[in-house]
């Protein structure tokens, strides 16, 4: 998987995305993967408030399976909520509150028999701060398959997420030590680590790179890149480089007057960075605002 | 109080005063207010000080009479009677015998009441709790005492402990460890509550149920704050002396039976102070070998639940 030749970037001047999609040969794609318009999430005209202070304004999006979407806006713009709808990680925020749905592969999320824990198992996150557990490398990363009752061979499972995560070699021989005595880059790889330990289907990153430096910021992308191959991800990020070299497809959100986060612009990335259907988007992108 | 002189000349010449004479008499004030709060704070120190030199003294005059030895591992207490006995190890079995009984009760409920309070409670159920826990920490310790003697024992240990003896250290552990609950309480929630968002949401985003993330997370996260928190707990509840003089009785004995009459240090300290005992005779002199003794064994707890506090402070602030 590691040595797919298509996770290889060719020195960046060409968006890495397009040479996945298009030269990726068709026999290495799970038959399900190259169904059209096969997605992970739908959301339908979703709105979310923040006590009286509405956050989203009726949103209507899909995020296709085993691709990585980017959610892209200025500040303030609704970018976290939206993704934190997608886990339901804003219930534990008690002034929340949300309308429309959001099926994922087809189920409400919200739905009478639908259980936000449940949910979790199925959908890793990864936050804008790397957050550890103040515990030793390997019981972070074994959290997760010890809550959901793992059973198997656990050692097995830490190196795999370990591994999957790039961060093997450097922990291997501690991984006793605290977690949080890793550098930032590496805590953030340990918290990915720390996610796919959990077997998840889609992985939400919510600005995983925004307290990283270039070059912790640029593994984790290469990271991102690789993952791309078996997990569904959705990516926040302010940073619009960021989202043309690690995503598919790109999601542009866009806040007025009201502060209220509205949908302006979905698609392919590279259709959106080049021939944008919105002048908000073209001013966005070319720098001229946010 | 400068102000107050200032003004009426300000108004008397029409311009701002401001001669030699009241800058010398406004510099005189500045000094002897400052020399007041000296004063007051000087008070705090003073006190302290005075107290553990006496108490140095007199222990010290104490051990002229009697051996460390005889103090410290003799198993009979009576200073009183003759053939008089020094061993000190009743008292501190009886003392360590209520706190290990206060902290029985009030570890697990103070425990529970802390995960409830930082993690289920909504706000609103928070702030009707907390005046309770702290009208619980404000009732008088005498009330305490009354309540375990004429209440916990007969209603509630002896119907269940037939032979209980009227006094005894069950019911004076069991109302310490209701003293100490409010302490337990709301230091270990205070250390719940610095445990950082950001770790309960990736418990959270892993699958993790409210209870493991308190249990897996938050418990273990605020553990130093928690364990600060039991420690200074027994360090009040080895230095409680009205409720466990009243329930506890006054015999000196050697034992872990809690149904039968003990005698803490401190009990011990209330007795011989409020009796007849001749000042400066060495019976007299007990009390405050007995009382370096507990000084001492609570210093160490304050010094230990302090390096506790300290440290999980330093970890997320």
């Amino acid at each position: 998987m590691v040595s797919d030749p298509v996770i290889v970037r060719p020195g960046g001047h060409t968006p890495p995305v397009s040479i996945r999609l298009q030269d990726r040969p068709a026999e290495e794609r799970p038959a399900e993967r190259t169904a059209a318009l096969d997605q992970v999430f739908r959301i339908e005209h979703l709105s979310a408030w923040y006590g009286t202070a509405q956050a989203l304004r009726d949103i209507t999006l899909d995020f296709p399976r085993n691709r990585v979407t980017a959610i892209i806006g200025p500040s303030g713009c609704g970018k976290s909520t939206l993704i934190r709808c997608l886990n339901r990680m804003n219930d534990l925020i008690p002034s929340f509150r949300q309308e429309g749905r959001i099926l994922y592969h087809g189920d409400d999320v919200c739905g009478p028999g639908s259980d936000a824990v449940a949910l979790r198992r199925h959908i890793g996150m990864v936050f804008q701060k790397p957050n550890p557990f103040p515990k030793s490398i390997f019981d972070n990363v074994a959290f997760g398959p010890r809550v959901n009752g793992y059973s198997g061979d656990l050692k097995a499972l830490v190196e795999g997420a370990l591994r999957r995560a790039a961060l093997w070699d450097e922990v291997k021989d501690k991984l006793g030590t605290s977690g949080l005595a890793l550098s930032g880059g590496q805590q953030q790889r340990l918290c990915i680590a720390r996610a796919l330990a959990v077997e998840p289907d889609a992985l939400l990153m919510d600005e995983p790179c925004s307290a990283l430096d270039p070059i912790a910021t640029y593994r984790i992308e290469e990271l991102i890149t690789s993952l791309a191959v078996d997990y569904s991800i959705v990516i926040v990020t302010h940073n619009m480089q960021q989202a043309s070299r690690v995503s598919d497809y790109t999601t542009f959100l866009l806040s007025g007057e009201e502060r209220i986060g509205e949908l302006v612009e979905f698609g392919p990335t590279r259709d959106l960075f080049t021939t944008p259907k919105d002048e908000r988007t073209e001013s966005y992108i070319t720098g001229r605002f946010g | 109080m400068t102000a107050s002189t200032g003004n009426p000349a300000r108004t008397r010449t029409g311009r701002p005063s401001g001669g030699p004479a009241l800058a010398r008499r406004r510099r005189a004030t500045e000094r002897a207010i400052a020399g007041l709060l000296l004063a007051a704070t000087g008070v705090s120190v003073l006190t302290t000080v005075g107290i553990v030199l006496v108490l140095v003294f007199e222990t010290f005059e104490f051990f002229r009479e009697v051996s460390l030895w005889e103090f410290f591992t003799g198993t009979v207490w009576a200073p009183l009677f003759s053939p008089r006995h020094f061993g000190v190890l009743p008292l501190v079995g009886g003392t360590l015998l209520v706190a290990a009984i206060a902290i029985i009760v009030a570890m697990p409920l103070g425990l529970i009441i802390a995960i409830y309070l930082a993690e289920y409670a909504g706000q609103r159920t928070r702030s009707t709790v907390k005046p309770f826990l702290e009208i619980l920490a404000g009732i008088p310790t005498v009330v305490f005492g009354f309540f375990a003697l004429t209440f916990v024992t007969p209603n509630l240990i002896q119907p269940l402990i037939p032979g209980t003896n009227v006094f005894n250290a069950l019911s004076a552990g069991i109302v310490v460890g209701l003293m100490v609950l409010p302490m337990v309480a709301t230091i270990s929630e205070d250390a719940m509550a610095a445990v950082p968002r950001a770790l309960r949401e990736a418990a959270h985003g892993l699958g993790a149920t409210k209870l493991e993330v308190a249990l897996r997370v938050v418990v273990p996260a605020a553990l130093s704050g928690i364990i600060a928190s039991f420690i200074l707990a027994m360090s009040r509840a080895v230095g409680e002396t009205m409720a466990v003089a009243i329930a506890g009785g006054s015999t000196p004995v050697l034992t872990i039976d809690p149904t039968q009459s003990i005698q803490t240090m401190t009990g011990y300290i209330a007795q011989v102070s409020l009796g007849d005992t001749p000042q400066n005779s060495l019976e007299f002199k007990t009390i405050f070998a007995v009382g370096m003794t507990l000084f001492v064994m609570t210093l160490v707890l304050n010094i230990v639940s302090q390096m506790f506090v300290r440290r999980y402070r330093n970890v997320y602030q």
